[in-house]
């Protein structure tokens, strides 16, 4: 496998112009390398600085030190801001601020148009794109007739259309309703699944964490937990320490263990828990 | 209610007149503002408003509806007419009162412009019925792309135009939202007198700006991010092709200007 995201020793501060405000750093030297078609979940609370990592992935914040390469492009490379922007995609948090059109389908083709895809190849691959995430038959709505979940899933078609290897989404179901988040949940895992798109998801639902092939803490600008989702859950003791939740079974199983039965807390879905409690009395 | 708020009113059909390319439609509104002034007669003003009506007729748009784009400007119509109806000095004296006189002329000056204003209002809404607010923004881009030749910013002003219509719902919204929010604080919006509510507007208005502009900055980021870097080298999802519809409908209307023309030199 190749690694398509490598980052090096990253710092970063707001307002670094004077280099005095050392105590102010946001990023404190972040080492992290993620491989093609992965799906990594970076977890933290609020303040952690998840999504200012994020905000390094595609350019929109440059190292104070250290340095991001992404598909072998340094992002602090001007000349290659576009083409760094067209390999990693950013979807945001609100659905509402990042769609530029008054018609789905020329929102999806708005990235194409900027790159000056030709008409053909254009209609061709935001109509792909819009069947990916099963928006196809709301291509001609308006954005302001849709849920959350489906503007969210328009917001990603956007991206997908310019066919990138690598999507960045920042917290993209914090404003969505329990079935917008499922949609666009669904729609991650299959992106990744059926296009070996690489995803790097920020969050802080321990749900969704559960779902992608390995997590990521950060905490106070640190990167202090990286493995498969159920090794680093079962460190429900430092999850709890730096104040993150861990899902339910998780604790459900972690606490039997503590408590003496012989069940081990590398438990992060339903099923997991059922069979395992089922073992446990059986 | 505040959702239901459109802006230009675009009402969606098929027929032959929303089928027209935007940019003859343009083209053919300004030839037919055009026709309207031209002819300084009643033979060319029945020439045009025969025209408005042929084309109205097409677009099987209720009447109703171009009845309804004349009310608000009757206050503006009713001024202009008795302007004209009590200021107008030539011609024979009808009725007089200080300096205030009626005379034929005045009359028939007054009958002339609201007919022509009419006609103007009901023939020019016939573009924004029959034509979305973002098509004619894309059309109006377009035709007006020879001035990027003199920097004129034609791309960021359609931008900017088509990101205002993309937004007025989600700012209707969110009006709808701080409304009510203040309400619930006991901001009186709906009630009290005109100086409260004046006041209060300042309640709803500030927050609207604030959440304005963080939504722009964050639109301005997601658009960078999606490679956006102005109109240069910009290719286009939506196509306009002209078919031999177009020309036609443009033929039709430059006929009847010419007619217009021709008939009001012959009679002066």
């Amino acid at each position: 496998m190749n690694s398509i995201i490598k980052i090096e020793d990253l710092h970063f501060s707001y307002d670094s112009d004077g280099g005095k405000e050392v105590h102010d750093e946001v990023l404190k030297g972040i080492d992290l390398t993620i491989e093609e078609g992965e799906f990594v979940a970076v977890l933290g609370h609020n303040g952690s600085g998840k999504s200012t990592l994020a905000k390094h992935l595609n350019a929109i914040l440059l190292p104070t030190k250290g340095k991001v390469t992404v598909d072998g492009i340094d992002t602090a490379d001007e000349g290659r801001l576009f083409d760094l922007r067209r390999r990693a995609g950013m979807v945001f948090q609100n659905p509402d601020n990042q769609i530029v059109s008054s018609i789905v389908e020329e929102d999806v083709a708005f990235a194409l148009e900027n790159l000056g895809v030709p008409y053909e190849e254009m209609r061709r691959r935001v109509d792909e794109a819009l069947r990916s995430v099963n928006m196809y038959e709301y291509r001609l709505h308006s954005p302001a007739q849709l849920s959350g979940g489906q503007k969210q899933r328009v917001a990603i078609a956007g991206i997908i259309a310019m066919q990138p290897k690598c999507i960045i989404l920042d917290e993209p179901t914090a404003m969505l309703d329990p079935s917008g988040r499922k949609e666009v949940m669904a729609t991650v895992k299959r992106m990744n699944r059926e296009q070996g798109i690489t995803v790097v998801l920020i969050t802080h639902y321990m749900d969704e964490a559960a779902q992608s092939g390995r997590v990521v803490v950060i905490d106070k600008g640190r990167l202090i937990m990286d493995g498969k989702p159920e090794k680093v859950f079962a460190q429900v003791d430092r999850m709890k320490e730096i104040g993150l939740d861990v899902p339910q079974v998780t604790e459900l199983a972690w606490e039997l263990n503590k408590a003496g039965y012989d069940i081990s807390p590398e438990i992060i879905t339903e099923d997991q828990c059922v069979d395992a409690l089922l073992r446990l009395i059986g | 209610m505040l959702r239901d708020i459109t802006i230009g009113q675009y009402f969606p059909g098929n027929s032959l007149i929303h089928r027209l390319d935007p940019r003859f439609k343009i083209v053919i509104t300004v030839l037919y503002i055009i026709m309207l002034f031209a002819g300084g007669t009643y033979t060319g003003l029945a020439i045009g408003a025969a025209y408005a009506l042929i084309a109205i007729a097409l677009s099987k748009i209720k009447p109703k509806m171009f009845v309804k784009s004349i009310k608000p400007i009757m206050p503006f119509l009713l001024i202009t007419a008795l302007i004209n109806l009590l200021l107008v000095s030539s011609g024979e004296i009808l009725w007089q009162w200080k300096f205030l006189k009626i005379t034929d002329a005045g009359i028939n000056i007054s009958v002339f412009m609201i007919i022509r204003i009419v006609l103007l209002i009901a023939g020019t809404s016939l573009l924004t019925y029959t034509t979305s607010p973002i098509t004619l923004t894309d059309a109006i881009e377009r035709l007006l792309s020879p001035l990027k030749k003199l920097k004129f910013p034609v791309h960021e002003l359609a931008m900017m135009m088509s990101i205002a219509l993309r937004f007025i719902p989600t700012l209707i919204e969110e009006t709808d939202k701080i409304m009510s929010a203040q309400k619930a604080r006991g901001a009186e919006i709906d009630t009290g007198s005109f100086i409260t509510r004046a006041r209060n507007l300042v309640s709803i208005l500030v927050p609207l700006f604030i959440s304005s502009f963080r939504r722009a900055d964050e639109l301005a980021t997601a658009m960078e991010c999606r490679c956006y870097n102005g109109g240069a080298g910009r290719t286009r999802l939506r196509q306009l092709k002209s078919a031999p519809r177009d020309y036609a409908a443009l033929f039709v209307t430059a006929a009847f200007l010419a007619g217009v023309i021709i008939i009001g030199r012959i009679w002066s």
